[in-house]
């Protein structure tokens, strides 16, 4: 925590040439910009996705509610808690409470962790039943494209976030970098948590196998 | 919100009983979503109610928990109109041919 005496003349309109315009730091900034350009590979991947799924009727339904439903469910509520940890991490490094900072960022990398393992669980089960990127048993491997590349993408992400936080826990803790640091890492998790909030529906949901 | 940067430190960036509140929404949203689910609805019907429960849920993530409620009004305005602007294009360059399949399919 850093105090910046800045006049507040000089920031008070981002018009009048103030020095921070948006009054936020820069690697704040830079976060938020990477976060737009990322939304947007995103969403061209799930709009793509939208288009071939709505033009497909044979579109493959795989996922029967117990126990894919149930587990992506599941796993939807394990990151939507590990960012609900995130917000609870941000707000105690804001405090200055060290201890419980690199605690709470612990649990949101546990959280992250438990999805990428329950994911992977799901992947290969998914790959035993003749699901891979290239091939499905009802001959659509468009289907296997997109799950496994939209997903796959996002496990990366989660993934780089885990490593992100660890890093930031360690370094937190050694007092490396600082509470806006924290609060950066926030962002990105965050954001992980938030292109799930898209991929689950548009893709577990989407697909669903209620039976006859 | 590390610092005292500008005017709008006056109210705090939200409490912890405000995230959590937002949290239970979250989750219950999703709850409706797996509901949906059960429905059987068309595609094209079901896809378009997902995708705006998950503009919703989007809405509510990046406003509390990536705090740009809390943010100057000159970040968001920088942030938000320019990704949907994006995110529109996208859309209208895609949508009539993803239409126009459907239309084929269905005669």
């Amino acid at each position: 925590m850093h105090e910046t005496k800045i006049d507040q003349a000089l920031i008070s309109s981002p018009w009048s040439g103030g020095t921070r315009p948006f009054a936020v730091n820069s690697k704040k900034l830079g976060m938020w910009l990477f976060i737009v350009s990322d939304t947007l590979t995103f969403s061209a991947l799930l709009l793509a996705y939208s288009y071939v799924r709505l033009a497909n009727p044979d579109w493959p339904r795989p996922f029967e509610i117990y126990p894919a439903i149930a587990k992506s469910t599941a796993m939807t509520i394990i990151l939507l808690a590990s960012s609900f940890t995130m917000v609870l991490g941000v707000a105690a490094s804001r405090r200055n409470d060290r201890a419980k900072t690199v605690r709470y960022l612990l649990f949101t990398a546990a959280g992250g962790l438990l999805f990428v393992i329950l994911h992977t669980t799901e992947w290969i089960n998914l790959i035993h039943e003749g699901y891979t990127p290239w091939s499905t048993p009802q001959g659509v491997p468009l289907f296997g494209a997109a799950f496994f590349g939209i997903t796959g993408l996002h496990m990366l992400h989660v993934t780089i976030g885990v490593i992100y936080l660890l890093t930031m826990a360690f370094g937190y803790g050694k007092d490396k970098f600082d509470a806006d640091d924290v609060e950066v890492s926030g962002l990105y998790w965050h954001f992980v948590d938030l292109v799930w909030m898209f991929v689950f529906p548009m893709i577990y949901l989407m697909s669903v196998n209620l039976g006859a | 919100m590390s610092t005292h940067e500008h005017g709008s430190e006056a109210h705090p960036a939200g409490s912890t009983r405000l995230f959590a509140y937002v949290w239970i929404w979250l989750v219950a949203i999703t709850g409706f979503e797996v509901f949906l689910a059960y429905l059987r609805l068309r595609p094209e019907l079901m896809l378009s109610l997902l995708v705006i429960l998950s503009m919703v849920k989007a809405a509510l993530i990046v406003s509390y928990f990536m705090h740009l409620k809390y943010e100057k009004l000159s970040l968001a305005l920088i942030l938000v109109p320019s990704t949907l602007f994006c995110i529109c294009m996208i859309v209208i360059f895609f949508m009539p041919d993803g239409l126009r399949a459907l239309q084929l399919r269905g005669h």
